[in-house]
């Protein structure tokens, strides 16, 4: 017979009680990862029903094996343990009996500070609350960096470098024209047509101008530019100072004395707290337009007859609402962004949390203060 | 009281660790480090992987604070000394990190040019010719507008030691400068550490595995071990390598045969 013929012999597994109360396992044909392979539950029944006693193993007919007769064994090794039985490598093949004993020279390790059981619901929530608790504080102590670093600002003492500011700018304003043109406009027709069906009711179409103009230029140009900012620049922030910790660049420069708050935060803070308020403003003309072309080509308005009732309804405190909500929004974006990014771990999968808690942090963020402007506005009467 | 006296009134002292107890959180790394450093030393700093020897250099150049006791330099207590000190004694450090930490965001001469900026009066012509002077003393003239991720990782770690000794700082620390580097790399890299120690009078600080280079160029050592959490040896390495008392110690500096 041809070895090739001879390995290909299926695993086939015989249990036999013998007289001495020992359970011998008969282990027959090529027993590899890649062939169908009994399993060790069959042997279980025989070694219940032994009730003790000794495994012991005949392999004469054994013609190939690897990984698969190996985990087999151990199985069959723990179980026999389950049950009290001895377990007798003499008739397994040296290389086999070699392998087993050199996976248990080095005992299990229980000491690696990794609890077995996950944690329980309860205390996941706790951890959680103490995580939250804890990082107040450092958020609270980041903030005070970052105002120091302003103040250093006003006093010309800030480090960091001016082409970094361009690019910063370049990145955050320009380059992001296009989403926030898409998203802008797509909200601007909804909001448009959503407030038209309602106002045509009273034959009242043309005030889809207050609407859309107010509205736009006030609350959802900001608000939106805010949350595309946060899922694109601040997620951006977070992970390229994330890999900056990584790689100890932001060590490197305290090590040198260089505020890594100024010369990093500082321009990413400027950038956004720039152009989150004219990108504010852009994605409120855009929504003004999508509001026009909903008027004229749905609800038959004049494109003259809106534009007035636009220039009518919006005033100067509309705008100023719009821009003082969008600097807002650029700056806890930009802080939200950094102070992921610098606090990160020392791992890739860190990098990639503090680009996760970045973002949601910026939105948390933005919310809050989005209620809290509003409300300060309206009990001021603007 | 008595040991800040004790580090005072001994002039060639540059560094002195008192008591020091490193820990993350409640997890201690090791505990009751007694050790100085003299004015011109090559000082090794050596033990298994994972014993602490990156987190005790981050304590010596004061990036993270000690859990308990004290480091001074020039006999002064960095920890208890208020920030615009802090900063000052920082000020005598040159560091490289293990990875070469150089900043991804600079070329390799506007890496070693910024802190020259910061600190120094000089124009940006004689930075640029400050920077390339630097390169080539550790073997990399002509890469002065590769940005980090252009570079080997061996290059990366010289650069970085290019950007350490920037402004001639007093003490130079270096976490496993030789470890990715190839034999002769490693070879120019002591000659450039005992160079700069001759000529400047500087003082050295290294974390290293390298049996040769730990050998061939370090003056005094400790030993940290990673089971009893604290320094087992202390001393001349060759000396430690053949007379000390400690197993542990005497098999490490010979690659594990006794
Ligand atoms: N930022 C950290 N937070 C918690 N534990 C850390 C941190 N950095 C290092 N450690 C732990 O401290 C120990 C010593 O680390 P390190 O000083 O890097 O060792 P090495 O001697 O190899 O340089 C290791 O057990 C490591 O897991
Ligand atoms: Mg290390």
């Amino acid at each position: 017979m041809n070895p090739e013929s001879e390995s290909r012999t299926p695993a086939q597994l015989g249990i036999e009680q013998e007289k001495n109360s020992a359970v011998l396992l008969r282990l027959t044909g090529s027993w590899r990862l890649r062939d169908p392979l009994p399993t060790a539950d069959s042997v279980e029944q025989a070694i219940i029903s032994a009730g003790g006693g000794t495994i012991v193993f005949d392999a004469t007919q054994l013609t190939a094996w690897d990984t698969g007769l190996l985990t087999f064994l151990t199985h069959v090794q723990s179980l026999a343990g389950q049950h009290e039985m001895d377990f007798d490598r003499a008739g397994l093949p040296d290389g086999v009996r070699r392998l087993l004993e050199l996976a248990e020279a080095v005992p299990i390790a229980t000491d690696t500070g990794r609890s077995k059981q996950p944690d329980s619901f309860f205390s996941q929530i706790g951890n959680v609350a103490l995580d939250l608790y804890r990082s107040g504080p450092d958020m609270v102590r980041f903030v005070g960096e970052v105002a120091q670093s302003v103040g250093r600002l006003f006093q010309r003492k800030a480090q960091f470098r001016l082409s970094d500011l361009w690019l910063l700018i370049q990145q955050a304003g320009p380059e992001a024209l296009p989403i926030v043109s898409l998203i802008s406009f797509l909200v601007g027709l909804i909001f448009a047509y959503m407030g038209a069906v309602q106002l045509q009711q009273f034959g009242a179409q043309i005030y889809i101008a207050d609407l859309v103009g107010i509205g736009m230029v006030r609350e959802i140009g900001a608000l939106m530019t805010g949350i595309i900012m946060a899922g694109r620049t601040g997620a951006s922030y977070a992970a390229q100072l994330g890999t900056m910790q990584v790689n100890e660049e932001i060590d490197a420069f305290r090590v040198l004395g260089i505020s890594p708050v100024d010369f990093l935060v500082l321009p990413r803070m400027l950038a956004l707290s720039l152009m989150v308020p004219l990108l504010t403003l852009y994605a409120g003309v855009v929504g003004i337009l999508a509001g026009l072309c909903v008027a004229v080509f749905v609800f038959d308005l004049g494109v003259f007859e809106y534009y007035h009732q636009t220039v009518r309804a919006l005033e100067l405190k509309h705008f100023a609402i719009g821009v003082i909500k969008g600097s807002s929004y650029g700056i806890l974006i930009a802080i939200a962004g950094c102070y992921r990014g610098i606090r990160c771990g020392g791992s890739a999968a860190a990098v990639g949390q503090a680009t996760t808690s970045a973002v949601v942090t910026s939105i948390v963020f933005i919310v809050v203060s989005a209620s809290i402007l509003t409300i300060v506005f309206q009990v001021l009467g603007i | 009281m008595s040991v800040a006296a004790g580090i005072q009134s001994s002039p060639d002292t540059h560094i002195s660790v008192v008591d020091l107890t490193m820990a993350y959180g409640d997890f201690v790394i090791q505990r009751d480090l007694n050790f100085s450093i003299q004015r011109g030393d090559i000082f090794i700093i050596m033990g298994a992987s994972g014993c602490g020897k990156s987190t005790l250099l981050k304590h010596i150049i004061g990036l993270k604070s000690p859990a308990k006791g004290s480091v001074y330099i020039d006999g002064t207590n960095f920890w208890t000394s208020p920030i615009d000190k802090q900063e000052r004694l920082k000020r005598h450090y040159g560091v490289t990190f293990q990875a070469g930490a150089l900043w991804s965001s600079l070329t390799l001469a506007e890496n070693i040019g910024l802190p020259l900026g910061e600190y120094t009066d000089l124009s940006p012509a004689t930075i640029r010719e400050v920077a390339s002077l630097k390169l080539s003393l550790v073997g990399l003239a002509g890469f002065e507008d590769f940005y980090p991720a252009e570079i080997s990782g061996g290059m990366r770690k010289r650069a970085g030691l290019a950007r350490a000794i920037a402004l001639d700082p007093e003490i130079l620390v270096f976490d496993e400068p030789s470890a990715g580097l190839d034999p002769i790399s490693s070879r120019r890299l002591d000659d450039l550490i005992k160079e700069l120690r001759d000529s400047l009078g500087t003082t050295v600080v290294i974390v290293t595995h390298e049996l040769a280079s730990i050998f061939a160029i370090g003056t005094n050592s400790v030993f940290l071990d990673t089971e009893s959490k604290t320094m087992i040896a202390e001393g001349n390495p060759v000396v430690l390598r053949d007379h000390s008392d400690d197993p542990r110690v005497r098999s490490f500096l010979n690659r594990g045969e006794l």
